[in-house]
């Protein structure tokens, strides 16, 4: 198994984050991890791209050049990362600040408005944590108790009290795909 | 829970120098090797050790040159354009014969270049860089797992050899975050440094130096440091080798590119191509004797670096002809990617041999390891 993995966002997005928390997870899971950041020149407001490789084979090279999904949370970094996408790659959007381009002939789709849900849950930048529920539930990647562990870890000192509001984030975003997208699933 | 760490390329090094058993790092900033500096401004107050942003590369590389003299284990560490800086003060270093850590994180030249991935510093980093007949060991990394294991290494190399020892690898490293653990021992080879500046009280005083103004001291000096350098050469040599035993095509490459070069033996493998690999790990010493073995068993031979054509050069003079060389470089911050690699290989395979040939005609199931 090795997925390849594309995160963009806006800087402050929360993406470097995610990618961080994903790959620490994956790693405590016993599984290879490559994570690598873009650096330098990012800026707040600035488009920031991360790759992250997960695989349970030796990673050799660590650049990603077809992603097997695609997570871009605003419209500039998502025209920007396109090109990595190939057919069946996954593609999850964040609706809320997204338009969908043109129609991809074989890339699976889901537009979640994570921006939306959560500034409703009171914290716009948990979007990422909206994000990473709906990805997991399709992927089912790591378990997520021990990605809310690495979160707890993570989230120590000032920081702790937003632990709960980015374990509600979560557990929304894997709520909004199932109810948006697989309980309409026509059942055969 | 593991004994794992998830760091970047940056943060390992400094942690493993650390751990080897270094106490005085100074630096100057620079991208993309600021994440060293910053675990060092970090932990050398916590281990009792100094840390100091000099006012320059020249500085810390002279102040490098000053913790060395007094028995210190030290390093510095910069990237392409701060290296350079840091030129005159290798050569000290090793007119001096002093043992010194010097990482260079390579990004993108000449001048002051970019920021990404780069590998064009090969030239400066094992033919010299600085002034006179010298040489640095130098070693390439290729992982972030292995740039920790290195560093151990080059402190227990520059004590062995009272030599410079720099540990090259590129922006991509430097920045890459992977898992790494540090279970070896913190410190390996730490010898009594009889020849250090300590204050000498009670001993006939020792001197360090690299000017030899008499005539004749100079050649002797460089005919002492010539041996020492062949000694290394036989003794030092690092490389590995990956499916080259029934290979036509051998690609040779270090660090990141030696990577993407695993990722392509991988895709050709289910080809039915048979592409082994020769990743140097030592650059100087320099794998010869290797590449000449190899250079009998294979057709031809394809190097992949980020840069216009350095360790290619190495590696001609090491197959003196025996087989072609041929060369696929990216530039400028460019990383060769697996396709582009494959897509060479794909055209160098009809000049060795008519076409795929089927593992499973030799017997031998495609493989990878």
């Amino acid at each position: 198994m090795t997925e390849k993995v594309i995160l963009v966002g806006y800087g402050g997005q929360g993406m470097m984050l995610f990618g961080r928390l994903l790959a620490q997870a994956a790693m405590l899971d016993g599984k290879q991890v490559t994570f690598f950041p873009s650096y330098g020149t990012e800026v707040r407001g600035g488009t920031a791209c991360y790759h992250l490789i997960v695989s349970t084979e030796e990673i050799y090279s660590p650049v990603v050049e077809e992603a097997d999904t695609l997570i871009a949370m605003n419209q500039p970094a998502y025209l920007k990362s396109r090109d990595y996408l190939r057919p069946n790659s996954l593609l999850l959007l964040n609706s809320s600040m997204v338009r969908r381009e043109d129609n991809y002939n074989g890339i699976e789709v889901y537009e979640i408005p994570a921006t939306e849900i959560a500034n409703e849950l009171g914290n716009v930048v948990a979007s990422n944590m909206v994000m990473m529920g709906a990805y997991n539930y399709i992927k089912k990647l790591i378990s997520i108790p021990l990605f809310l562990n690495c979160l707890k870890q993570t989230l120590r000192g000032k920081k702790a009290a937003l632990y709960e509001i980015n374990k509600l984030a979560l557990e929304r975003g894997e709520e909004y795909l199932k109810n948006a997208y697989l309980l309409k699933a026509p059942t055969i | 829970m593991s004994n794992k760490h998830l760091m970047t390329g940056n943060e390992a090094a400094a942690e493993a120098a650390i751990q080897a058993g270094c106490r005085y790092y100074y630096g100057y900033p620079i991208t993309p090797q600021n994440e060293l500096m910053n675990h060092m401004a970090m932990r050398m107050p916590q281990v009792g050790g100094t840390f100091i942003q000099a006012e320059s590369e020249i500085a810390a590389i002279y102040m490098a040159y000053g913790s060395a003299a007094a028995g210190a284990r030290v390093m510095t560490s910069s990237s392409s354009p701060g290296i350079s800086l840091k030129q005159e003060g290798i050569s000290y270093l090793a007119g001096s014969e002093l043992p010194c850590v010097i990482v260079n994180v390579q990004r993108g030249g000449p001048g002051l270049g970019d920021i990404s991935p780069s590998q064009a510093d090969y030239f400066q980093a094992v033919k010299g860089g600085g002034h006179g007949d010298y040489h640095t060991l130098v070693l390439a990394p290729s992982s972030v797992q292995e740039l920790a294991d290195l560093v151990y290494d080059a402190f227990d190399l520059a004590d062995r050899y009272r030599n410079p020892v720099m540990v090259l690898g590129d922006a991509q490293l430097g920045q890459m975050v992977e898992p790494v653990e540090f279970s070896r021992p913190p410190r390996t080879y730490f010898p009594k440094k009889k020849w250090a500046i300590t204050g000498a009280e009670g001993r006939p005083r020792n001197i360090i130096k690299s000017f030899y103004p008499v005539k004749g001291e100079l050649e002797e000096f460089n005919l002492y440091l010539q041996r020492k350098y062949q000694k290394i050469e036989e003794k030092e040599v690092r490389y590995e080798e990956i499916n080259t035993y029934y290979s036509e095509i051998a690609l040779v490459a270090y660090g990141t590119c030696a990577r993407i070069c695993k990722e392509v033996i991988r895709k050709a493998s289910p080809l039915g191509y048979r592409i082994g690999l020769l990743r140097p790990i030592s650059l100087w010493p320099f794998p010869k004797e290797a590449l000449r073995n190899l250079s009998e068993r294979v057709k031809a031979f394809l190097v992949i670096e980020m840069s216009a054509g350095q360790m290619v050069e190495d590696v001609r003079l090491s197959v003196l002809g025996r087989c072609p060389v041929h060369f696929y470089g990216r530039t400028g911050g460019g990383v060769p990617s697996s396709k582009a690699v494959l897509e060479k290989v794909l055209e160098i395979i009809p000049t060795v041999s008519a076409g795929p040939l089927e593992m499973a005609e030799m017997g031998l199931p495609p493989k990878v390891d």
